[in-house]
């Protein structure tokens, strides 16, 4: 027996904005159909398989010239563990002063994905 | 009162104003100034903690903060000045700028070249006149996320958003992943002003339905708002009978159009567009008042920071050479007009060609969605210059180089973009299959 799903894919990569169909049969992608390069293909093919996002949040400061840190992942999260990083994050707390590209999380909840400050931070007396 | 003197003055200290100042230290202004009425520069960017800044200007993606914080070290490595929580108030067409500050009171500069890089603002409900009760919960969405990423304040917990530009969608996910429940966007256009991008990264991902050709006709609640009526609207934009429904909920934000910020330069007489709602520039970014040069989202609302740093760069170092005695007087302008197709076009003047240039740089918004097309350039009637588009979208503006060669002496210059005849790609597949 032969699973077969049709997943209908909007690409992402350029304002074109091609929309397309993926077709996986037994868990891998067997034929693409509706986009129109490469990196639409390539975009499609893992949005299917294994989709991924970057993630950009705020953490509490204590002490600093701001009350928010924003902070982004070096490399894209699996899209269904983004809450989870979230809800990881919602917790901290970290003191001023901060710089820009400090890591904040290593490796988020054994992902192999960093959190870095996006910014710098002073500290207030 | 103490007083001053620059040889350039960028008020405002966003993207714009940072590049405006950054190059006219580098075309040779000796004493360059930044004014800025935040507590910090960077502007609107320190708000836009999301990623995908700087892909053109730097080849990475960058969030907000990070792409202002480039600019802000190249400022602090340079021996530009800087005055933070500063307002200017005047700044008249002599060169003469009035500022306040808690830290120094009022302040006079003269400076020999200004740029205005006040950036815009957010249309609010007023602009849209919707009708209905003043509750509060009613936001602007750069409001909203000002609140949420800077401040620390959630503006409510069950929230629609009117308007799918980008900061509307970008602030749908943001108010989701701090907890809020986002019960939909409604759009009155048939189409969503917002990249793709974001409708499939903010919306999509987390089942938040996009209403389109939909309107708000009216906001309920008497001290909070407690919900919103809305309706399906025709073609001409009127309301559907029948088709109206409520929604409950306790915040409403608006992403519904920027406007820009150029109370200094109308105070002081100065030439606007009445479409971008910025000033009448030339290629050099000078506006009609001389001296006085434009960048960024005060002169046009850009869609990406990137163009918005070019074309900074482009005003800073015209400043520069103006305050040097350098720029060539603007003598006789010709007007550069849009045709069908086009809704605006930077610059709208062009001046005399710099020595030794070889084409000019055009941004264009288009007045409607449209697949393949053609932007044609038109000098004295004739079609002189053609580039294909693959896809044209009133979001994303476009970005022609035309060679100066094509424009020659033309007394009439004139944009246009057409649908590109049937698509010739597919003339040679069916060549190819038969």
């Amino acid at each position: 027996m032969m699973a077969r799903v049709v997943h209908a894919i909007q690409c992402i990569g350029c304002p074109i904005g091609c929309g397309g169909e993926v077709i996986v049969e037994n868990g891998s992608v067997s034929e693409m159909t509706g986009f129109t390069c490469n990196k639409g293909l390539a975009y499609a093919a893992e949005e299917v398989v294994s989709p991924k996002r970057m993630v950009t949040t705020t953490v509490r400061v204590s002490g600093g010239s701001l009350g928010l840190l924003p902070v982004v992942s070096a490399s894209p999260v699996p899209k269904e563990r983004i809450f989870d990083c979230l809800r990881l994050l919602r917790g901290m707390s970290v003191a001023a002063p901060i710089a820009e590209g400090t890591i904040v999380v290593s490796d988020a909840l054994g992902l192999g994905v960093d959190f870095r400050a996006a910014r710098d931070i002073s500290s207030v007396q | 009162m103490r007083e001053f003197s620059y040889d350039v003055v960028t008020i405002g200290g966003g993207p714009a104003g940072m590049a405006a100042a950054l190059a006219a230290r580098e075309a040779g202004a000796a004493r360059v100034l930044i004014i800025e009425r935040d507590r910090e520069l960077g502007g609107i960017l320190q708000q836009c903690i999301h990623n995908g800044f700087g892909l053109r200007r730097f080849e990475e993606e960058l969030t907000g903060p990070g792409y202002a914080h480039r600019y802000i070290d190249m400022v602090r490595a340079s021996d530009i000045d800087v005055w933070l929580d500063t307002t200017v108030l005047a700044a008249e067409p002599d060169g003469v700028i009035t500022s306040v500050s808690p830290h120094a009171g009022m302040t006079i500069v003269k400076a020999k070249s200004v740029v205005y890089a006040m950036g815009c603002r957010e249309r609010t409900r007023g602009a849209i006149r919707t009708p209905g009760s003043r509750p509060a919960g009613v936001f602007t969405a750069g409001a909203a996320q000002r609140m949420v990423n800077m401040e620390g304040y959630l503006p409510g917990k069950e929230v629609v958003i009117v308007g799918s530009g980008d900061i509307g969608l970008i602030m749908a996910r943001r108010m989701t992943f701090e907890g809020a429940k986002v019960k939909a966007v409604f759009e009155i256009m048939p189409y969503s002003n917002g990249l793709t991008r974001n409708i499939v990264q903010c919306l999509e991902d987390f089942g938040i339905p996009l209403y389109l050709g939909h309107s708000v006709t009216a906001i309920h609640g008497k001290d909070r708002v407690t919900g919103v009526t809305v309706a399906q609207v025709n073609d001409r934009l009127e309301v559907i009978d029948g088709t109206a429904f409520d929604i409950a909920c306790d915040c409403v934000l608006l992403s519904v159009g920027l406007i820009p910020e150029n109370e200094l330069g109308r105070a002081a007489g100065l030439a606007l567009d009445p479409i971008t709602g910025g000033a009448l520039a030339d290629q050099f970014r000078q506006t009609a008042t001389p001296g006085f040069f434009a960048a960024g989202n005060v002169l046009h609302v850009h869609d990406l920071v990137d163009w918005v740093s070019e074309e900074a760069a482009i005003a800073g170092r015209s400043a520069a050479r103006h305050a040097q005695g350098e720029l060539p007087l603007s003598g006789s302008q010709r007007s550069v007009a849009v045709g069908e197709g086009l809704r605006t076009v930077v610059p709208q003047r062009l001046s005399a060609f710099e020595q030794g240039k070889m084409s000019v740089r055009f941004y264009f918004r288009a007045a409607k969605p449209m697949g393949a097309s053609l932007l044609q350039f038109w000098a004295d009637g004739v079609l002189a210059f053609e580039r294909k588009l693959r896809v044209v979208k009133p979001s994303e503006m476009i970005v022609a180089d035309i060679p100066v060669r094509k424009i020659g002496d033309a007394a009439t210059l004139e944009f246009r973009v057409l649908p590109a005849p049937e698509k010739i790609e597919a003339d040679d597949e069916i060549e190819e299959e038969a």
